[in-house]
């Protein structure tokens, strides 16, 4: 593996040679907060940042997307006929991504990549897309990567990963996707012998500032009605009011709705990004609704990614520890403590730990 | 790369109105490509999504059989904005067909087995799919005894009463039909709901049997008492589910029940299955 040494002065400009093969997705502020946003020419990103406040999710996966386009005109050959829609097939460069979302795509990609089907559209934007990650060097208060399979240097997901060490950048090279995009970008200068070292320094400074942990080793060997039935899901749900934050924010929510809007004679096939936390996510035509409470909803949302998804891949929670939920959620539900909760749930006597983060 | 999200176009090539109330109509669809009928090969209990551009898709499960060639066919309950505007289309009108979806009855379990068929109202229609497969003159050795216990509110509320009647006549199928009441003196099956039909009729079990039991929930609830009675293992129950779902193919999460997926894992399930999961169907 190579380890690069970049000048900070090199930064802006490399990102601006990069606009020529990639159309690059980066940090930009946006009033108080960053979210990711494709780069105009003369655009640099701010690298300035905790993280953002959207994941980067969409950088692969668009809130609304296009999937069909077909014509309502009852006189044309093609009328009702679903056409694919024609995609922009340059590759894309995620800059700055934190290594919890990178390690996000992995997950999600379970969903979307199985072995009897694959989803066209995330798997296209996913393959094309190079993960240029941003260790952090200032984790948030309500972070926990470090419980949930990965870390502030993780480099799971990524093709390149980019500390910043004070006076210049040190990027590992972690695939050949990585390496042809440092060559387009013109950061070519090795690093010394000592980066490496220096590297895994920073590492365990940080890492050793993430003091939030969570418990998530008996999750896999609860009975998964055990949990269900569990008496804890009434006072975890009380004081939510089914915004759908949490949903929208995280790096690895998934769910979608497909709907059909049409406007004249065209007409398109759509997918916007759902959430479990609305009761119209489940409700049947005939008005039933198998979760149509707010606690079946809140419980839905904490057993997916705690419980089903960690049965169903036998690979850890489907949660990267960003945090995004627990700083969001206008009622302070957390999910560190709800994991806790469920991690030390003894069915027999219906009792857990309950603590405060 | 395959796109699971395509449907493949199809014209409507007849539609009969199945019940007196005109609330279930069967649309019987043609590829407009000969080759999608073949790469729509399906089995017996699966389902499909009907797609109407400009309105949306709806999951149906598939009421013709595999045996049945040229056409797929599906029988629809017209309930919300889509199956609304579908009972509102004419023959003739082209549409898609999307899938075929989810497992399907267990076909290689059941062969050599006794299977006895439990419906009502109108979730017949993936049995109707199964009992025209299972009579099939290359299928019909494959199958011991075949038992079809069909039940509706009444007479005019049943689907397919003329292969109903036929079926009643063969000698290779116990066939019972009943009504919940009827007032027409010329009525000459069952009258009463399908779990009483069920305790007369049905066989006991053994390990050589298998029902199956579609219905609505509350026929479900007072079928299973009857069946535990006549000693069916929870194994040797088969169910077939129903919840609102989007893309059919276990991406979406609309349709899960705990870690399952109904559109890809199921519809069809065990009973030991279900109850390992929770009830949120």
């Amino acid at each position: 593996m190579k380890i690069v040494q970049i000048d900070k002065s090199q930064w802006a400009s490399g990102i601006e040679k990069l606009k020529e093969g990639y159309r690059v997705f980066a940090p930009v502020k946006n009033k108080l907060f960053h979210d990711f946003k494709a780069l105009e020419k003369g655009e640099a990103g701010d690298f300035d940042f905790q993280n953002t406040r959207l994941s980067p999710k969409s950088t692969v996966y668009p809130q609304s997307e296009i999937l069909f386009r077909f014509s309502m005109d009852k006189h044309s050959d093609d009328y009702r006929i679903l056409k694919e829609e024609e995609k922009d097939k340059t590759p894309k460069a995620v800059i700055g991504i934190r290594p919890c979302d990178a390690y996000s795509f992995e997950l999600v990609r379970r969903n979307f990549d199985t072995p009897d089907y694959q989803d066209p559209y995330w798997l296209e934007e996913y393959q094309k897309s190079t993960f240029i990650g941003m260790a952090c060097s200032d984790p948030c208060q309500s972070c926990f990567c470090t419980s949930a399979d990965t870390g502030p240097f993780d480099e799971k997901g990524l093709d390149a990963l980019v500390v910043d060490a004070g006076e210049h950048y040190l990027a590992k090279l972690l695939t050949e996707k990585g390496e042809t995009l440092f060559d387009a970008a013109g950061w070519t200068t090795e690093a010394d012998a000592s980066a490496e070292g220096r590297i895994e320094e920073l590492k365990g400074d940080v890492e050793s500032r993430l003091t939030s942990k969570v418990g998530t080793e008996k999750l896999r060997s609860q009975k998964m009605l055990d949990l269900y039935e569990a008496p804890f899901w009434e006072e975890v749900a009380f004081s939510c009011i089914n915004c759908g934050t949490c949903t929208y924010v995280c790096p690895t929510c998934w769910c979608f709705d497909i709907q059909d809007e049409t406007f004249g004679k065209q007409g398109v096939r759509i997918r916007n990004w759902d959430s479990c936390m609305y009761p119209l996510f489940t409700l049947h035509a005939s008005g039933h609704n198998p979760r149509g409470s707010k606690v079946d909803r809140v419980r839905q949302r904490f057993m997916h990614k705690l419980k089903y998804y960690v049965d169903k891949y036998d690979n850890g929670i489907q949660c990267v520890g960003c945090g995004r939920c627990v700083q969001m959620c206008p009622v302070n539900i957390d999910i560190r403590r709800v994991c806790n909760m469920m991690n030390s749930y003894d069915p027999e006597s219906c009792v857990c730990e309950v603590t405060s983060a | 790369m395959h796109n699971p999200y395509y449907p493949y176009p199809v014209r409507i090539d007849e539609i009969i109105t199945e019940t007196e109330d005109k609330s279930l109509k069967t649309f019987k669809f043609v590829f407009l490509d000969p080759e999608d009928e073949k790469r729509f090969a399906y089995r017996a209990g699966q389902f499909a999504e009907l797609s109407i551009p400009g309105q949306g898709e709806i999951p149906i499960g598939i009421a013709s059989s595999p045996t049945e060639k040229g056409f797929v066919k599906f029988t629809v309950f017209n309930t919300g904005k889509v199956t609304r505007y579908l009972h509102s289309m004419k023959e003739g009108d082209i549409m898609g067909v999307r899938g075929p979806l989810g497992n399907s009855f267990p076909w290689e379990t059941l062969e050599g087995k006794n299977v006895v068929i439990i419906g009502g109202g109108f979730a017949f229609t993936t049995l109707r799919s199964s009992i025209v497969h299972m009579i099939d003159p290359a299928n019909r050795d494959k199958f011991k005894d075949i038992t079809v216990i069909y039940g509706a509110r009444s007479p005019g509320m049943l689907l397919y009463k003329e292969e109903l009647e036929a079926w009643a006549e063969r000698d290779d199928l116990n066939m019972h039909i009943t009504v919940d009441g009827t007032d027409d003196p010329e009525w000459k099956h069952h009258k009463g709901f399908v779990p009483a039909v069920t305790e007369q009729e049905a066989p006991k079990a053994d390990n050589n049997t298998y029902a199956i039991v579609c219905g609505p929930p509350i026929m479900i609830k007072f079928t299973q008492p009857v069946l535990d009675n006549l000693g069916y293992g929870h194994d040797q129950i088969l169910m077939s589910l129903e919840n609102r779902m989007k893309c059919g193919v276990g991406m979406c999460g609309h349709c899960n029940i705990g870690k399952e997926f109904v559109c890809k894992d199921g519809p069809v399930f065990t009973l030991d299955q279900l109850n390992e999961m929770p009830k949120e169907y």
